[in-house]
């Protein structure tokens, strides 16, 4: 048997399997850290930096850096938390979120998590970008105004659907996700079935028709704040 | 404010205890007289730009971003039209129920706000009475029932709205081919509990709205008042109708100039034309022409074209109304108040009629059919017939928007009341005083303009006069609101 690994997190002791990321091991514990960019079965990638936390004071993107004996942790103090939210704030006016009118609404990480974390306003001033919508395909529509270049889509589509249909295309502020035929989104090989489609967290990559078909009330994030799913299945912070 | 030697221009800018922004502007000339007056709303059509390329199952939750003020009303007719698209020409009885529903808590919270906080100041206190007190805080001092009333009456109205779309503005509720939700037994009792009082409020408001304009006919009478046309969605059997009807037209005597035209055909008979002095487009019946064709929409109309109410307490109502005019349409401008109040009471009616059908907790919401890439949705908003007409593309993205919204339709009509009211009461006037300027607000307000709609902007703004020369210098103004 595998000898755990023992560190600190938030003042906390917790023991984890070795090999694990701090944010698998501190949620296997009950611990939530934020994110967008990683996604259960999915290769991480430390882009999005919103799971960013304090190892012996230093930050780090907590889904890609590994646990180790007697590391000290902070995720949840006043400084991370701070940094965090200018992260969610930076993605919010980095692309066109109109949530008031967006199908993904109650559905959708990045507001779940600009909620968790009381933001009203971005405290930048919106960018406004051009981005342009794919509505090629017959059953999927990608709408890059919305995306938040998290990648998940990229790695479920290599990963998982084996099809490469998503990849990012330009850099810099000009990034962009990109797919893989000069026809657009209906002239790659995307199906509706396709993991890439299922991972997206905002509402860039979208079932076509589905619309606003859940009522207000019975969307995801209606009742219980993105992360409580994790906070509520094991550890002392369970009530 | 000065009698200013020369001609002048009188600027009212903005309009207050309107929805929105507008402006109006009066020429006199050197002997005070009056030589033109309108009323300038600045319509901002951005709107149907920023729509295209947006899928159209978007399209009823996106438009409510149009205004504020009157979001059911957008979300509806842009339901109706994206129901053509996906090809659900008759819903289910629970999802047109719903809707229904959604429709009159819109109702009886849009007049309710408009009679209680907009209008009754004017009403209550007298057009031209002291202006620190006429305004909702000073009737919330004299007639604290009242005023406590139409809260109330807003709020149930806000509460059905919450029930049926999910929320109060930006609600889902009506959705490609019916709804997302029913309406929960819970819901259901919690509205019936307070139906009565819901009515009985309704009724007092109606009885105001009734005796004050018969108490003060001759004078109401005239006020801003010309002949028109009139023009409303009725249903197929005549009966009036705010969600689903076919399109009719009377003139001024109550001569039908079409009837029972199909919603998709309406550009057939309806056409805008643009005037050089204003954003803001006029619409008109293509068979009369711009000159005369030009029609009012909104409370007045819809009572004045209908042949009946299906509720029995504003049929009787309609039945008195109508016999002040021996039957024939009733030209008034003052008359919308008493036509909205008589509207309210229906929704009553019809909202604790709806209430007790069990259709509103079916579980059958939603149907599809054979897809089409064109459609029309017309609806019957508080403030008059809203007109939206979509067309898609094969990747089904918004290729082409047209809104005629209720205050385009009335923006004649409003015209000519300020034009009528300003040569009762300005012309050849030494002083012009904020009394007069009010009442020309007051002849505006009847109509219960929503600027932000027209405008297709959001937000609102405070009133403004000033007095302008023939040379465009300001040579007095007055800051209101
Ligand atoms: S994707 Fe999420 S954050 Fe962006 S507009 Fe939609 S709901 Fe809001
Ligand atoms: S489309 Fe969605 S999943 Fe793909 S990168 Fe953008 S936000 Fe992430
Ligand atoms: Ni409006």
């Amino acid at each position: 048997m595998n000898k755990t690994v023992i560190f600190l997190l938030d003042g906390e002791v917790i023991e984890g399997s070795p090999g694990k990321t701090i944010l698998e091991a501190a949620e296997d514990a009950g611990k939530y850290i934020p994110r967008l960019c990683a996604y259960k079965g999915l290769a991480p990638h430390g882009s999005c930096r919103v799971c960013t936390v304090l190892v012996n004071g230093r930050p780090q993107a907590s889904c890609i850096q590994p646990i180790a004996d007697g590391i000290v942790v902070e995720s949840e103090s006043a400084e991370v938390r701070e940094l965090r939210r200018g992260v969610i704030e930076m993605l919010f006016v980095e692309g066109n979120h109109f949530c008031m009118c967006c199908e993904k609404s109650g559905n959708c990480e990045l507001q779940a998590l600009a909620y968790r974390f009381g933001i009203t306003a971005p405290r930048y001033p919106y960018l406004f970008p051009k981005r342009e919508v794919d509505a090629t395909h017959p059953y999927i529509l990608l709408d890059r105004n919305r995306c938040i270049q998290c990648g998940r889509c990229v790695r479920a589509s290599r990963d998982v659907d084996g099809k490469n249909v998503f990849q990012f295309g330009g850099r810099g502020a000009g990034k962009r996700i990109a797919v893989n035929a000069a026809g657009g989104l209906g002239k790659t090989d995307a199906a509706v079935i396709d993991q890439a489609i299922e991972v997206c967290p905002v509402g860039a990559i979208l079932r076509k028709r589905v619309g606003f078909r859940v009522p207000v009330g019975k969307r995801k994030f209606d009742h219980q704040p993105i992360g409580s799913d994790i906070e509520g299945k094991a550890g002392p912070t369970a009530v | 404010m000065n009698a200013n030697q020369g001609s002048k221009r009188i600027v009212i800018e903005p309009v207050t205890r309107v929805e929105g922004h507008g402006k109006v502007t009066i020429q006199l000339d050197e002997q005070h007289r009056v030589t033109q007056a309108r009323l300038h709303i600045v319509e901002f059509r951005g709107f149907e730009r920023f729509i295209q390329g947006r899928p159209f199952w978007e399209v009823p939750v996106l438009v409510q971003r149009l205004c504020g003020i009157c979001p059911v009303s957008h979300h509806l007719a842009a339901a109706k039209a994206v129901d053509r698209l996906v090809g659900a020409d008759e819903l289910t009885p629970t999802a047109t129920k719903l809707r229904l529903l959604m429709h009159h808590g819109q109702f009886l919270q849009s007049h309710a706000l408009h009679f209680f906080h907009l209008c009754s100041p004017d009403l209550l206190f007298g057009f031209d009475s002291d202006v620190a007190q006429r305004n909702v805080i000073g009737v919330a001092g004299r007639y604290p029932e009242l005023a406590k009333q139409g809260v109330l009456l807003r709020k149930f109205g806000q509460e059905i709205i919450q029930a049926t779309a999910g929320k109060k503005i930006h609600g889902t509720g009506a959705i490609p081919g019916g709804v997302n939700k029913n309406l929960s037994p819970a819901e259901r009792d919690l509205f019936l509990g307070q139906m009565d009082q819901i009515l009985g409020w309704s009724r007092s408001a109606l009885g105001l709205a009734r005796e004050y304009t018969l108490d003060n006919l001759e004078r109401l009478a005239p006020f801003g008042s010309f002949d028109s046309n009139h023009l409303s969605i009725v249903r197929s059997d005549g009966a009036y109708g705010i969600y689903d009807g076919l399109l009719r037209a009377r003139d001024a005597a109550g001569k039908l100039i079409f009837d029972q035209v199909d919603n998709q055909e309406y550009d057939r008979y309806i056409a805008e034309e643009v005037r050089s002095w204003s954003y803001m487009k006029f619409p008109f019946i293509r068979s009369i022409g711009p000159e005369l064709g030009w029609y009012r929409v909104g409370p007045l109309a819809r009572v004045n074209n209908c042949d009946f109410f299906d509720t029995p307490e504003a049929e009787r109502e309609r039945q008195g109304f109508m016999e002040l005019t021996q039957g024939k349409p009733n030209n008034l401008t003052m008359a919308y108040h008493w036509a909205r109040m008589i509207e309210m009471l229906h929704s009553a009616e019809k909202i604790q009629e709806l209430l007790h059908d069990s259709d509103l907790q079916g579980e059958d919401l939603v149907v599809e059919g054979e897809r089409r890439e064109e459609a029309v949705g017309i609806i019957e908003a508080p403030r008059g017939t809203l007109f939206h007409h979509y067309r898609i593309n094969e990747n089904d993205q918004i290729t082409m928007a047209n809104l005629i919204v209720s205050t385009t339709s009335n923006n004649e009509a409003m015209n000519q009341a300020v034009r009528k009211v300003a040569e009762d009461t300005l012309d050849g006037v030494p002083e012009v005083t904020e009394g007069m300027l009010n009442g020309i607000e007051v002849a505006i307000r009847a109509y219960d303009p929503c600027l932000s709609c027209a405008t297709h902007a959001l937000g609102q703004m405070p009133l403004r006069v000033e007095l302008v020369d023939m040379d465009g210098n300001v040579v007095d103004s007055l800051q209101k609101g």
